[in-house]
């Protein structure tokens, strides 16, 4: 088995500033990993570099491919890159209104990256975006509906419909809960949890969250100035910090 | 099943002056299949730590525990994960769930996380918990609203629902009633009639002699204090 | 000011060059927006001042013209731009299809075919079909160069689904020769198949500064679904003056009692028609004099 995304040595600097540094790890198909450390730790950065949303500096971001095996992402042509960002990866951001487009009806948002990948049947497009709508919890009746007339839940719902209806392998998620009130987190987390299971997803979160990842990842990577101090098992490092950030990370946890 | 030779732990408080604290030296376990041992020993004597350590969830310092043919304190997390999905369960003290989850799915999870099917896990869980008399017009609300001893009993039929060849057991038959420990003892029987190897810590003296083939005393396994 | 003040069709000869060779660009690249340094002309926005500016980097002094806005040749938009290079480039006129040279054109494609050697030059208001649904000019260009259009087919599910039927009714998106998709500029879709022509035909945004073309017998392909085709619809009625029965028609308001007629929207096609003798429905010899 070779894993599904090798990470080697990805470095990104704000001029004389850190983003992230040598950052290095593998992650194998349908793992889960969460990436946590305080605002400005370079983990938000890292993921980007990662999406191909920003390019590094320096290092390699290997990806399995269907077609070809594994390839080095940043090396690849923009095309190729960019039609893997519709295929086999997604992206779950923060705030939906960025994932979303808020413009057209709930359908037509799951419905895009069908199309964008060649779906030419309006009556087959229409019946998968209502059966992702029903995955996320989403009432058929609204599938015509804008995203706007949507609550924040609902929202990211939709997002996170839309960005799996092409079955992708990888997705990342900066934050998924962080706008969300608590009892629709908890919802939303469960969600991810099924579709993240029944797909076989392998994916790579983003939180300052500690609850969020003790629930969704598998593993935990944690962050401190651009560089990862503490790597391992989520609920070893949680539980059993070796680093000493990451042990004032844990205690400074509100007990409830 | 589960070896282990000269394990050893401290922790390091790097918080408080980097403090460091040796809690293990030189523990040594073995326990075959169809076998179940006691850890015994004052509270505080790293009963508690000794098991976390063969579940992956503390870090050992030094030694090998050898769980199957994973070394878990050697392994890679993605072993030690599918270790913890095929060989080895834990039941612990506490129930660990997600929000707003239906018990019969907390319940099925290890048996498809396993690989199981839908039938299979569902048939198991309504087995586990009509046996463990949880209410079966409970079986649709999530277990986070229960009382401490109905979700001592989801947790432990959580725990049995796949069949692992080795199983950690924490206090399994605390704050529960004569009928359900009896169900419970019941549960760990058929465990180690089926072969597994089971770890378990009892305060119950009477149900530990019940199961348990020997005890071992983890206050042997403190580390030399240092004068 | 006499006539003999301005240069040969108002522009300078520097910048007709430039115009040119923009051309010749999307005549190179069928249904590529190439970029293009559009001239203040001495009209507004909005009354094809891109167009304008094709038109007079093509005429010749050689050249016979005609003028169309929605299909006439006799509205405001279209008098004035035939008097402009009347004025400014002392060519022939006419509002017979078949003897114009060059053909400038709002919104209509005349009925009758183009032969090869026309050109018909459009005046396009917003040139870049994605923009309605994403307004960054630098994500729809790399679109474009990626032939990125899954976008494109989101405004037709729209249509289906609020309409049940994809409600676009004109500037219904083409594909070219397999390539770009390109907005027609505000034509019905009626005249989508006739895309594929003899002719050149070039597209002017003044404002947008862009200018694409399409060239002879190039492949224009109108997107739509397998389940819903496109569909080159016009009103279910024949001319009402020349009894054309396949002529795009204006529905036109006669009196205050919501009576109402349709006629060719082609104009020069309907007098033609009636020249030779044809008749509709209320062209008793006194209306059609009279709407003449």
């Amino acid at each position: 088995m070779t894993p599904l995304l090798q990470v080697k040595g990805v470095t990104k600097r704000y001029g004389a500033r850190l983003g992230c540094g040598d950052v290095s790890f593998d992650l194998w198909p349908g793992e889960v990993m969460g990436i946590v450390g305080e605002s400005g730790s370079g983990k938000s950065t890292l993921l980007s570099c990662l999406a191909g949303h920003l390019s590094p500096d320096a290092g390699e971001v290997i990806f399995d491919t269907r077609a070809e095996g594994p390839r080095d992402v940043l090396t690849m042509s923009e095309p190729a890159r960019r039609m893997l960002g519709r295929t086999d990866w997604a992206f779950v951001h923060q705030n939906p209104r960025d994932g979303l487009r808020m413009g057209v009806s709930a359908g037509a948002n799951v419905g895009e990256r069908l199309m964008a990948v060649g779906a030419r049947h309006y009556g087959q497009i229409r019946e998968q975006a209502v059966d992702w709508l029903g995955r996320v919890e989403i009432a058929a009746d609204r599938v015509d509906d804008r995203p706007r007339a949507f609550s924040g839940g609902m929202q990211q719902r939709l997002q996170i419909a839309r960005n799996l209806v092409t079955g992708p392998r990888l997705v990342f998620m900066d934050e998924p809960t962080g706008g969300l009130d608590v009892s629709v987190q908890a919802r939303l987390l469960d969600l991810l949890r099924g579709l993240v299971r029944e797909m076989g997803l392998s994916a790579i979160i983003v939180t300052h969250d500690l609850a969020v990842v003790r629930l969704l990842a598998d593993r935990l990577m944690v962050m401190k100035g651009g560089h990862v101090v503490e790597t391992g098992l989520t609920d070893q490092v949680l539980d059993d910090p070796q680093h000493g950030y990451t042990q004032l990370l844990v205690s400074s946890v509100l007990q409830v | 099943m589960i070896e282990l030779s000269d394990v050893s732990k401290s922790f390091v408080l790097h918080n408080q002056g980097d403090a460091v604290i040796p809690v293990m030296a030189g523990a040594a376990l073995s326990v075959a299949p169809g076998e179940c041992v006691a850890l015994v020993g004052n509270s505080g004597a790293g009963k508690s730590t000794l098991m976390r350590m063969i579940y992956g969830n503390y870090l050992a310092g030094g030694g090998a525990i050898r769980v199957g043919d994973v070394d878990v304190a050697r392994a890679e997390p993605r072993e030690i994960l599918r270790m913890r999905r095929e060989v080895l369960g834990y039941v612990s003290q506490f129930l660990r769930v997600v929000p707003r989850v239906p018990t019969l799915d907390v319940v099925a999870e290890p048996v498809l996380a396993a690989g199981g099917s839908h039938a299979e896990a569902e048939a198991r869980a309504r087995d586990l918990l009509a046996r463990l008399n949880v209410p079966e017009r409970l079986w649709t609300l999530s277990p986070t609203t229960f009382s401490g001893g109905e979700q001592q009993r989801v947790n432990i039929a959580r725990g049995f629902a796949h069949l692992f060849p080795a199983m950690l057991l924490d206090e399994p038959t605390a704050s529960l009633d004569a009928t359900n420990r009896a169900v419970v003892l019941a549960l760990i029987a058929e465990a180690k009639a089926r072969g597994a190897a089971i770890v378990g810590i009892f305060h119950d003296a009477e149900a530990r002699a019940q199961v348990c083939d020997r005890e071992v005393d983890v206050s042997g396994f403190a580390p030399a204090q240092a004068a | 000011m006499t006539e003999t003040a301005y240069n040969f069709a108002y522009l300078d000869e520097q910048t007709k060059r430039m115009i040119r060779r923009a051309i010749l660009k999307g005549v190179a690249i069928p249904g590529y927006q190439v970029p293009f340094a559009s001239r203040e002309m001495p009209m507004p926005y909005g009354w094809g001042t891109g167009g304008v500016q094709v038109t007079a980097a093509c005429l010749t002094p050689a050249d016979t013209l005609k003028v169309i806005d929605q299909g006439a040749d006799d509205t405001t938009n279209a008098v004035s731009i035939r008097k402009f290079f009347q004025r400014t480039a002392q060519v022939a006129v006419t509002e017979h299809t078949e003897e114009a040279s060059l053909i400038q054109t709002r919104h209509r494609i005349p009925e009758t075919p183009l032969a090869e050697g026309q050109i018909l030059v459009y005046q396009v208001p917003i040139p870049e079909p994605l923009r309605f649904l994403e307004p960054r000019e630098t994500e729809t260009r790399k679109m474009h160069a990626l032939e990125e259009y899954g976008l494109m087919h989101v405004k037709l599910y729209e249509d289906i689904a609020h309409n049940g039927e994809i409600s676009t009714a004109y500037a219904y998106p083409v594909q070219v020769e397999g390539r770009y998709v390109m907005d027609p500029s505000p034509i019905p879709k009626f005249d989508n198949p006739r895309l594929e022509s003899a002719a050149v035909q070039l597209f002017g945004a003044g404002r947008e500064q862009r200018i694409y073309a399409i060239p002879p017998y190039t492949q224009v392909v109108s997107l739509d679904f397998e389940d819903y085709p496109f569909e080159a619809s016009k009103a279910d009625h024949p001319c009402d003056l020349c009894g054309c029965a396949t002529s795009y028609l204006d529905e036109v308001i006669v009196d205050d009692a919501g009576g109402r007629m349709f006629v060719c929207s082609d104009t020069d096609f309907c007098s033609t028609r009636r020249a030779e003798g044809h008749r509709g429905r209320l062209s008793g010899e006194d209306l059609a004099e009279e709407l003449a």
